[in-house]
């Protein structure tokens, strides 16, 4: 369980966490997501004690993560920049950490396995890929059992294959009743990993729901339908509450579900080519959600002549 | 997976002993440590073979004031002035590197209270540098008075201040790097790090030379090179502070050193 209340950090003039309360509840993954340069980081750094709140605090499992007498049986963290000394080996790396709580070394060994780095285990960690580091990182993270997980972009530099890996271990650990706190700034892979959802944007609170309410929110129920007769299709559907726009050739209905204008079409005798209910892409619905809180935005000409965005 | 996982005994409590052992296991599986203690013990025993063995085969020198004043303590010795630098060296990069890679992110998560991780340091590092250079210092003397006694101008360990001078010498290096661990910890970064511990021991010296009249004395003995070598001579220069009172300076300059290093410890976001 990790509780941030009034959470807020500031860098000179700068404010990289704006008053951030939530809760991340055991059980379940809950995504931290944000575009790059939201605070995500900064709050993590935070909650491992590792950059002081200029105001409010936060707590893990009940108390400031300072405080804890056996941290790393507490709380496990992947920190985003690489926190290992490039010249020691996976295997001291880890030896040296668990020395600090009295893990033994057997467990050093099995965190290993866990990640599948027992080949390059006595390898320099400097001489690792990315995907290699990230491994060990979790491994790190592993190493004293704890209650709390805290991983800052895991699946970056990650193939597929280690992608879907860290996803079945981050649901397996939430499975054991562990909480997960997971941060990523790709909506597509928290809605594959996380069923919770913490959304940040310059340091601010923007949304805290589950994932599926988040898509259904997202999605506003469109229906596209298209038909060799768009002209007799708007005026069967046209109504109240009901909007039709022209999209590419068909029309988007907001306002019907897709059964409702199905047997609508049937009953007045109109050819239905296609009747499809529209999810809105995750990723626009999180850049929409976003919008107004990204911190570095490139401007991208791809609107043609006379389009606009 | 879930066996795994959730594997074999939990963390304990950390304490001042398991962050010491930790440290100690940070210490000795990087290569860059074993190779400066290697350089260290080079030198000390290198230039304890090299200089007794040019001044043997040269003696006696033809100035009479040379012979009078020749200490072979401090000719079987000399190699203290390279070794400082391969020791301070390890000193800093005992806690630059960790910033230098980010590790002392893990570290700090592994340790929140931080200072356990100081202490610690300053403990494995004095353990292991007095473990290295007191029998390098030992044989370089050895082995240095047995060449010197073919002319039989040799001293021994017996003679007054040779033991204290041969020891000091050992005490000396180990706080050239106590005073980089501490202003490292002050200063977190390699470059800056050494470039203040090597300009304070050895051009500061040089800079207080130039200094008119009686002030290049008077300031010179205070500095932490000279008063923390007032204890590796047996004969000591008449302007330098007594044995242990410079020694005790040296302390109490890489005390100064470590005391506000250990509360930007705590403080600092790292």
């Amino acid at each position: 369980m990790i509780e941030a209340h009034g959470l807020t950090k500031r860098y000179g003039d700068k404010l990289a966490v704006d008053d951030l309360s939530f809760t991340v509840r055991p059980g379940t993954v809950t995504g931290f997501l944000g575009p790059n340069g939201a605070g995500k980081s900064t709050t993590m750094r935070m909650i491992l004690g590792l950059d002081a709140p200029t105001s409010g605090s936060v707590t893990v499992n009940g108390k400031p993560y300072r405080e804890h007498t056996a941290p790393l049986h507490e709380v496990g963290a992947l920190l985003e920049a690489r926190a290992v000394h490039t010249g020691r080996s996976a295997y001291n790396h880890l030896l040296a950490l668990a020395q600090t709580s009295g893990i033994p070394r057997r467990r050093v060994g099995e965190v290993i396995e866990i990640v599948g780095l027992q080949d390059v285990a006595r390898k320099r960690a400097g001489a690792f890929s990315l995907g290699m580091g990230q491994r060990l990182g979790i491994a790190t993270a592993l190493l004293g059992n704890p209650q709390t997980l805290v991983l800052d972009e895991p699946v970056n530099g990650l193939d597929p294959e280690g992608i879907r890996w860290i996803r079945e271990l981050l649901k397996s650990l939430a499975d054991q009743g562990r909480t997960v706190f997971v941060s990523s700034h790709l909506m597509s892979e928290m809605a594959q990993t996380a069923e919770h959802l913490i959304v940040v944007g310059r340091g601010r609170l923007i949304a805290d729901t589950s994932v599926e309410q988040f898509i259904a929110d997202a999605s506003g129920n469109v229906v596209r339908v298209r038909t060799p007769a768009p002209d007799a299709m708007r005026s069967l559907l046209a109504g109240p509450d009901v909007v039709i726009t022209d999209v590419d050739g068909a029309l988007h209905v907001t306002g019907l579900s897709s059964d409702q204008i199905g047997t609508a079409a049937a009953g007045a005798g109109l050819t239905l080519l296609e009747l499809a209910p529209q999810q809105a892409s995750l990723e626009q619905a999180f850049m929409d959600l976003t919008h107004d809180s990204v911190e570095y935005e490139g401007v991208t000409s791809t609107a043609g002549p006379g389009e606009q965005q | 997976m879930t066996a795994t996982v959730t594997g074999s005994a939990p963390a304990q409590k950390v304490t001042q002993a398991r962050v010491i052992h930790s440290e100690w296991t940070k210490l000795r599986s990087l290569r860059s440590s074993l190779f400066s203690l290697l350089v260290a013990v080079v030198f000390i025993i290198g230039f304890g073979i090299l200089l007794p063995a040019v001044i043997a085969a040269n003696w006696p020198p033809r100035n009479p004031a040379d012979r009078a004043g020749f200490d072979p303590t401090s000719a079987s010795l000399a190699g203290v002035f390279l070794a400082q630098l391969a020791i301070g060296v390890l000193g800093v990069l005992f806690i630059t590197g960790e910033y230098a890679t980010g590790m002392i992110r893990a570290t700090f998560a592994a340790v929140p209270r931080r200072l356990p991780v100081l202490w610690a340091k300053a403990v494995v590092f004095a353990v292991v540098s007095l473990v290295v250079t007191v029998p390098a210092t030992l044989i370089a003397f050895l082995i240095g008075q047995s060449l010197l006694s073919s002319k039989g101008i040799a001293t021994d360990l017996a003679a007054p201040g040779v033991l204290r001078a041969v020891l000091g010498t050992a005490l000396y290096l180990t706080l050239v790097g106590l005073l980089g661990l501490g202003l490292g910890a002050l200063l977190r970064n390699t470059a800056a790090t050494l470039s203040t511990l090597f300009g304070v021991l050895l051009v500061l010296p040089v800079i207080v030379l130039f200094l008119p009249g009686g002030w290049s004395r008077t300031v010179g003995r205070y500095l932490p090179s000279n008063a923390g070598q007032a204890l590796t001579t047996v004969r000591p220069d008449p302007h330098a502070l007594a044995p242990w009172t410079g020694f005790g300076l040296l302390c109490l300059y890489t005390a100064v050193v470590l005391v506000p290093a250990a509360f930007a410890l705590r403080r600092r976001d790292s």
